[in-house]
């Protein structure tokens, strides 16, 4: 490969965004090209400082509502007439769409019952998450890696930031399950204590939530959501802690 | 499929991208005002066309739509960033306002490389890029999706997503190269 051509793909090569036969004669070309070498590591170096240093601007709690606002409700349903007499079968098929309805609604109302549920379940997938081996599936510290290691894992992008800085270091990433469904789990170690943050999109509802505070088995949970969100935290650590856990987060968002 | 059905499906498509899309719109408007304006206008838009959603992530999807709506914007109101558009193929590296940059060595690595963690420099070089450059650094480095999604967001081929995010970094480091100490703007 002469310089002119891998200086053209280098790029590409930074993005690991190179297949087959380029990649590996870039590779053999840089080994023995220190000046096409310096020129890579300025690309990695640039590439590293726009993801890094770049701002991501967030939407506005004023934005999430204008667009919820301008959209048809999803809690305005009716449920289809039928016709008159027992039709088993519509019967059925109407009993099924109240029994959703009747399930969106208590997602959306956040019903203590549906909220009790998720919380035991939150407590169970933490318990099992600190067996040997089951923590995360991805292991590192680095939010632009265990970001999109989540790609086609889940139908969404879960905020992934390492707060290191602040006390919560991050340790990695899990697909979980919750509600249903997969969730992302991202785990920070808090001093000595493992944290569990289960994220996923909120139920047919952009509503933020406030946090709310629950206790079981001696864990501790706090649930909120925010963005489109919803956030459950889980540890044996103080509440305060995974409030500021929380605080930590939103200020980073 | 019935109006709320629809607004739950969507709701369930295209919220968890709200930041995604206000982040795009925000970097191609680059103000916060019109910025919200848009994503309001696309994600209506994203509602009607719905039932032409096919596939497994509503974030490229969205983000399509949330780009053309942005272009729309620019078209009347900015209408002179879009007149710069030009051909990739025609015009090669004239753009990087330099010759030395086209395919040769770019200045000293070393102290481009201490000045890259200056976080307004990387907003002010990104900013003052092309829109057409970018929006693929963005959606690259920024939003960290593919060459591929981003080649569906844009609606170009996978081989103008690379050479454009080429260019584009070519540009941004012509513009930390200037601004170093030193440089012609140098601070």
């Amino acid at each position: 490969m002469e310089c002119r051509e891998a200086l053209e793909l280098l790029p590409a090569h930074a993005d690991r965004e190179l297949g087959g036969r380029e990649a590996i004669e870039i590779v053999r070309h840089l080994e023995g090209c220190a000046g096409c070498r310096a020129q890579h590591e300025v690309y990695a170096a640039l590439r590293l400082a726009v993801r890094e240093h770049a701002t991501y601007f967030r939407a506005s709690d004023r934005l999430a509502n204008r667009i919820g606002a301008v959209l048809p409700s999803p809690r305005d349903v009716r449920v289809p007439r039928t016709r008159r007499g027992w039709n088993w079968l519509s019967v059925g098929g109407t009993l099924a769409s109240v029994v959703a309805v009747a399930w969106s609604v208590a997602l959306i109302l956040a019903l203590p019952s549906a909220e009790d549920r998720v919380a035991d379940e939150v407590v169970s997938g933490h318990i099992r998450s600190l067996l040997p081996n089951h923590t995360v599936d991805v292991a590192s510290s680095d939010q632009h890696t265990v970001k999109p290691w989540f790609n086609g894992k889940v139908d969404f992008s879960p905020p992934v930031v390492d707060l290191t800085m602040e006390g919560f270091p991050l340790l990695g990433g899990r697909l979980d399950y919750l509600d249903h469904r997969p969730v992302a789990a991202l785990v920070y170690r808090h001093r000595q204590h493992m944290i569990n943050l289960f994220v996923s999109p909120t139920a047919g509802s952009a509503q933020d939530a406030p946090p709310k505070s629950l206790s079981r088995q001696g864990y501790h949970v706090l649930h909120w959501a925010r963005g489109g969100m919803a956030f459950w935290a889980v540890s044996d650590v103080d509440p305060a802690e995974l409030a500021k856990l929380r605080e930590t987060l939103l200020s980073k968002g | 499929m019935t109006d709320p059905t629809k607004s739950r499906q969507f709701r369930e498509i295209a919220l968890p991208h709200l930041d995604a899309a206000y982040n795009l719109a925000r970097w191609l408007t680059r103000n916060d005002h019109d910025a919200e304006d848009v994503v309001q206008e696309a994600f209506l838009r994203a509602f009607r066309s719905l039932d032409g959603f096919r596939g497994a992530s509503g974030r490229p999807w969205l983000l399509a739509i949330v780009r053309n709506a942005c272009y729309d914007w620019l078209r009347q109101n900015r209408r002179g960033e879009l007149d710069v558009a030009y051909d990739d193929d025609l015009h090669g590296d004239v753009r990087t306002g330099t010759t030395t940059l086209g395919a040769g060595p770019i200045g000293d690595p070393e102290s481009l490389l201490a000045r890259t963690d200056d976080r307004r420099l990387i907003n002010e070089a990104l900013e003052k890029l092309p829109v057409e450059f970018r929006e693929v650094v963005v959606l690259r480095d920024v939003e960290d999706l593919s060459y591929k999604e981003i080649a569906a967001v844009a609606a170009i081929p996978i081989g103008t997503v690379m050479s454009r995010l080429s260019r584009g970094r070519k540009m941004m480091l012509t513009h930390l190269a200037r601004r170093m100490p030193g440089g012609p703007d140098g601070m």
